[in-house]
């Protein structure tokens, strides 16, 4: 290990000999990673096509459930809940930002955004300046009002971000946040993302096949058929 | 909380993408919940008209003895006046009076105006000043119905018909409407004893018994001191009499009515299931970003249930006006007759309508719930991607259930009837459906697996598009194959008891003519000097008389048909449409009676056993000597010998005839001669037998128009849930659409595809709905048929009716989808993401 963490801070993810397969007749996607995020930790993971990227963040939101191993998400040990409790939890101290996006094509941008703090039940005047203060970080606030069908692919994203961040969680998944945008907007969104981890001394992962980008966390990992290593060991 | 904040973001969603889905559920729900709420109004308002006038008859009266139409001596009035228990004996003739010209007869009470006062006072102060002039000897007071009925006023002449002797009455006075709401004559007794012929005899004698009497001991007491045919009546019996003598038709009305809300309710299990699968990518996104399991279902299922309260509330309020309709246009007659009443109106029945409410409100709740359950219950990473779930899954528990509800369907459909309705009839229906539908994705899975591939390639697609959504294809269907299949039950049904009936009619209209006194009235008959003169009319072969007549046989039913004719054992058969006989026995048994099946139900007569008769104030045994079919007197019919009535009773007198003509004779002329020798002829019905079983059939298929009403809308829910599930999923597959279009498939080709997989579908659900439909049929005719009415029915199947009718549903679901496949192809980009229709 490069860093050492320091005893004094708390893990905030951590996963443990995690096994994941599709199929039987085909091998395990996930075959035993290890992996220990500490408060204000922000990580990026690269990797191939198809290594299983995805599914790692899938396991660590509690979207998909490992076949063995434990993930431990804030300090509770998911194994232990059951699919209510997790999808509480997944509510209150996770941000996801999916491959694909997902927005729902029938809200506006800031309904999109504000969802996560609608489902919390948080106030309306509070919601909407949250919600604006999010637009505005992420230089959306013209397109407020539109709905999806009216935005380039590069601005969906960016409301796939600033909904995965405005409810401030612990954690925050993040699979390929800025493959549809241009360099400037690519490094100012992951500025406001490393922000956002450091902010509220949470954990952060970075799922990324630019290595620009990836050089915005605190370290680097890639993700191959043997398992998670620390990039330098390569 | 979070469900409720889940529900309204759904909602809002919901009406701004897919109003038109909306609307189509809330507008089956509401017609639903409008048709089942406007015939039970109906009904009740009927009932509640009947009921309250009854009771204005009833009064005071602890206790109503009762005798038969030609009534018992006067000495019983005095002997019961006497007895120390009565405080106040009021006697009574009742008959129901031909009214010359009319079919109806007028019911006419001969009262003593001041002891039927201490009895039915609201009734008799409605008399007002016309009371004195009641005593004058042809004078009679008519109720504000019968005024109307019979377009007569104060001074104006009526002449009723007696025997066969017209006779001039003079209307004295009108009662106010408030005094009485139905039809009614009232005479003073010694009147009425005189004009229709009944000096010294009463037929009813209502008692008020001193205060702290018992009742019901003194009732039990007085039955054996009364002449036979003379029984004691509680007042309760009579004042329920109509609801219990229309129970039956009223409960399967209402049956028929919440048909439309059933199919509503699986309409909203279809459009809501379609819904759910194609929101399915947006509700894995709510579960990804936190929402649990439960709060997702509880969500959707409350989005069944709103669009249900929505659609009762509309319902409910639509009912009312309907109801107000039918009772002003129909007076409350929905096909039965029984319940045609004067100047109903609507009470507000807060609970049944609440009832009604509920029931909507549940029934689109539970259409949604399975949907909503499935969709909480797919893992979210794989929804995401765009997984449907397991088909194979689905197939597997609908087999299991299909097989286990088909089976409680069979096993509840041989219970017995509870409190005379066919409960667990309907329940076995119910079981059956759902039965039917859990059935389908194994089915289609079957069939569609034996599909050979066929060379060309829109079909091909078809095929292979429905084999991989078995679940879509079964969920567009179930809506369908629900409202088809009754349809088809339905239809069955009636074309079984139309065919028994036209066969009936048959058995008992043989002869050229039927001639007859104004039917249920009491007062009109040919006595046996007539009845020569009318048989030696010119241009007659044959006549054969009749007497038939009302009679009690205790004092809790109503009273039953007895039919005296001329039978014998030998001739029964041919005579009357005979089920069961009993073995001929020699002449030391009493004469043979033959009974009609609802004797068979309410007084447990069978075949070989002896029956007991009340005629002229004796008992006389008869002996059953056969079961007969009747679809016209409900309450129970009972055929003799001419000659043992005359013989028990002295009376030769007779109120029908069937008529065989001479060779050449000319019918009318014929029916003009006879008119010739009667003395009061508008009084009396001549009609050629073709023309009366014209007339039957065609009141029969009035009874029955409703009953398609109610079914064509069903089917016509039914079709909207197709035309739903189609253009969804044609809509949803709109890449796909792109993507054959791209590589080279036309538009036409598409809109075939689509075509073709609305005719295989809609195929599919017709010749299920055909064999599902049949099932139903036997139990609606075997167990909900038998056991509400008192009458069984053989079975029939018009089949090329029902071949034309799953004709016309492919053709229609076949012109749905090339339709919706039309707007897929087309439209633009907007259209692409508002996946509405
Ligand atoms: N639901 C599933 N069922 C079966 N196989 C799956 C499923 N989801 C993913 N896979 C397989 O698991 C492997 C890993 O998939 P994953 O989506 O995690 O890859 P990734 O590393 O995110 O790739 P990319 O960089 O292309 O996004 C792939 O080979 C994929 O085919
Ligand atoms: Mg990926």
């Amino acid at each position: 290990m490069a860093e050492e963490p320091q005893p004094t801070r708390a893990v905030v993810l951590r996963l443990e000999s995690v096994r994941k397969r599709f199929a039987a007749d085909r091998p395990a996607v996930l075959d035993g990673i290890d992996l220990e995020l500490v408060e204000g930790e922000y990580v990026a993971v690269m990797g191939e096509s198809g290594v299983g990227k995805s599914t790692l963040l899938n396991v660590l939101a509690g979207l998909d459930s490992p076949d063995s191993g434990r993930v431990t998400l804030d300090g509770v040990d998911l194994s232990t809940l059951d699919d209510d409790a997790i999808t509480r939890l997944r509510r209150r101290a996770v941000g996801f930002v999916f491959q694909a996006f997902h927005v729902l094509p029938y809200l506006s941008a800031a309904q999109n955004v504000s969802l996560p703090l609608e489902l919390l039940g948080v106030p309306a005047v509070e919601r909407n300046a949250r919600t604006t203060r999010m637009l505005d970080a992420l230089g959306l606030a013209a397109l407020a009002a539109r709905l999806p069908r009216q935005l380039s692919g590069g601005e969906i994203q960016r409301i796939a971000i600033a909904r995965a961040l405005v409810h401030s969680p612990r954690v925050l998944l993040a699979d390929e946040p800025t493959g549809n945008l241009d360099p400037r907007s690519a490094a100012q969104t992951l500025q406001v993302l490393r922000a956002q981890v450091k902010a509220h001394a949470g954990a952060g992962i970075l799922i990324t096949h630019s290595r620009a980008a990836a050089e915005t966390a605190d370290r680097i990992l890639t993700l191959d058929a043997r398992g998670l290593a620390a990039e330098e060991r390569r | 909380m979070g469900a409720w904040r889940v529900w309204r973001l759904l909602l809002r969603a919901q009406l701004r993408e897919q109003p038109g889905r909306l609307a189509l559920n809330v507008l089956s729900i509401a017609l639903g919940v409008a048709l089942a709420s406007a015939i039970f109004l109906v009904n009740g308002a009927a009932l509640a008209q009947f009921t309250g006038a009854t009771r204005r008859l009833v009064g005071d009266a602890d206790v109503i003895v009762r005798g038969p139409a030609g009534g018992f001596p006067e000495g019983l009035f005095a002997r019961l006046a006497r007895d120390p228990a009565v405080a106040v004996a009021s006697p009574v003739v009742e008959v129901d009076a031909a009214i010359a010209g009319r079919t109806e007869p007028l019911p006419v009470r001969g009262i003593d105006p001041f002891r039927a006062g201490e009895l039915q006072h609201a009734l008799i102060e409605g008399l007002g000043g016309a009371t004195r002039d009641l005593f004058q000897a042809d004078g009679i007071v008519l109720s504000a119905a019968a005024a109307t009925a019979l377009d007569l006023k104060a001074g104006d002449p009526l002449t009723v018909v007696v025997g066969d002797r017209p006779t001039r009455l003079r209307v004295v006075g009108v009662m106010p409407k408030t005094a009485y709401s139905q039809p009614l004559g009232l005479m003073d007794i010694a009147s009425a004893q005189w004009v229709f012929d009944r000096v010294g005899r009463l037929n009813r004698v209502d008692l008020r018994l001193v205060d702290g009497a018992d009742a019901a001991a003194f009732r039990a007491a007085l039955v054996g001191r009364l002449p036979a045919g003379v029984f004691p009546v509680a007042p309760g019996t009579e004042i329920g009499r109509a609801a219990t003598v229309t129970r039956a038709y009223r409960v399967n009305l209402n049956m028929l009515a919440l048909i439309a809300l059933w199919t509503g309710a699986f309409l909203v299990f279809s459009t809501q299931s379609a819904s759910v699968l194609r929101r399915r990518g947006s509700l894995a996104l709510l579960r990804a970003l936190g929402v649990t399991r439960g709060e997702l279902r509880r969500a959707l299922a409350a989005e069944g249930a709103f669009l249900g309260a929505l659609g009762a509330l509309i319902g409910i309020v639509g009912g009312a006006v309907l109801a107000t309709a039918m009772l002003r246009v129909l007076a409350g007659d929905l096909g039965n007759g029984q319940l045609r009443v004067f100047g109903a109106t609507l009470a507000w029945q807060p609970w049944a309508l609440a009832g009604f409410f509920g029931i909507g409100v549940l029934v689109s709740a539970a259409g949604a719930w399975a949907p909503a359950k499935a969709a909480a219950q797919l893992p979210p990473a794989q929804a995401l991607k765009g997984g449907a779930g397991d088909p194979a899954a689905t197939v597997r528990t609908g087999w299991r259930l299909g097989c286990a509800l088909g089976a409680l369907g069979i096993a509840l459909a041989w219970l017995p009837p509870v409190a005379h309705l066919p409960l667990f009839g309907y329940a076995s229906i119910a079981a059956l459906l759902f039965a039917a539908v859990s059935l389908v994705p194994t089915v289609t899975v079957a069939l569609l697996r034996a599909a050979p591939r066929t060379g060309r390639v829109t079909l091909d697609n078809a095929i292979a598009q429905l084999r991989d959504n078995v679940g879509a294809a079964t969920l567009s269907l179930a809506s369908i194959i629900v409202s088809f299949s009754l349809m088809v039950a339905m239809a069955i049904m009636v074309h079984s008891f139309r065919q028994s009936f036209a066969h009936w009619l048959g058995k008992l209209l043989p002869a050229d003519i039927e001639m007859r006194v104004p039917p249920n009235a009491d007062t009109a008959f040919w006595n046996a000097d007539e009845q020569r003169r009318l048989a030696a009319t010119p241009g007659i072969a044959r006549i054969e008389f009749r007497r038939t007549l009302h009679l009690a046989l205790d004092g809790r039913q109503a009273p039953v048909t007895l039919i005296a004719r001329d039978i014998s054992r030998a001739t029964a058969a041919r005579v009357l449409p005979i089920l069961r006989q009993s073995a001929v026995r020699a002449p030391p048994d009493p004469p043979p009676a033959w009974v009609s099946e609802a004797m068979v139900d309410r007084y447990g007569v069978t075949p070989g056993a002896r029956l007991r008769l009340p005629l002229g104030g004796r008992w006389r045994t008869f002996t059953v000597a056969g079961v007969w079919r009747d679809y016209a007197r409900s309450t129970g019919a009972i055929v003799i010998g001419r000659a043992a009535y005359a013989a028990a009773t002295g009376d030769n007198a007779a109120t029908e005839a069937s008529l065989w003509l001479a060779p050449h004779a000319d019918a009318d002329r014929v029916g003009q001669a006879l008119r010739a020798r009667l003395g009061a002829p508008e009084a009396v019905q001549i009609t050629t037998s073709t023309t009366v079983r014209a007339r039957s059939l065609a009141i029969f298929d009035r009874a029955f128009t409703i009953t398609y009403a109610l079914e064509a809308i069903a089917v016509l829910i039914g079709l909207a849930g197709v035309a739903f599930a189609m253009s969804s999923t044609a809509i949803a597959r709109r890449a796909e659409f792109g993507m054959l279009r791209h590589i080279g498939m036309r538009r036409g080709q598409v809109i075939a595809m689509l075509a073709e997989e609305g005719i295989i579908l809609s195929s599919l659900g017709a010749v299920y709905g055909l064999i599902v439909g049949f099932g139903l049929s036997l139990v609606l005719v075997f167990v909900v048929n038998r056991q509400s009415f008192d009458w069984s029915i053989d079975l029939a199947v018009p089949l090329a009716r029902l071949c034309l009718l799953g004709a016309i549903l492919v053709i229609a679901a076949a012109v749905t989808a090339a339709w919706s496949g039309r707007a897929a192809v087309g439209g633009d980009a907007l259209r692409a993401v508002r996946e509405d229709w």
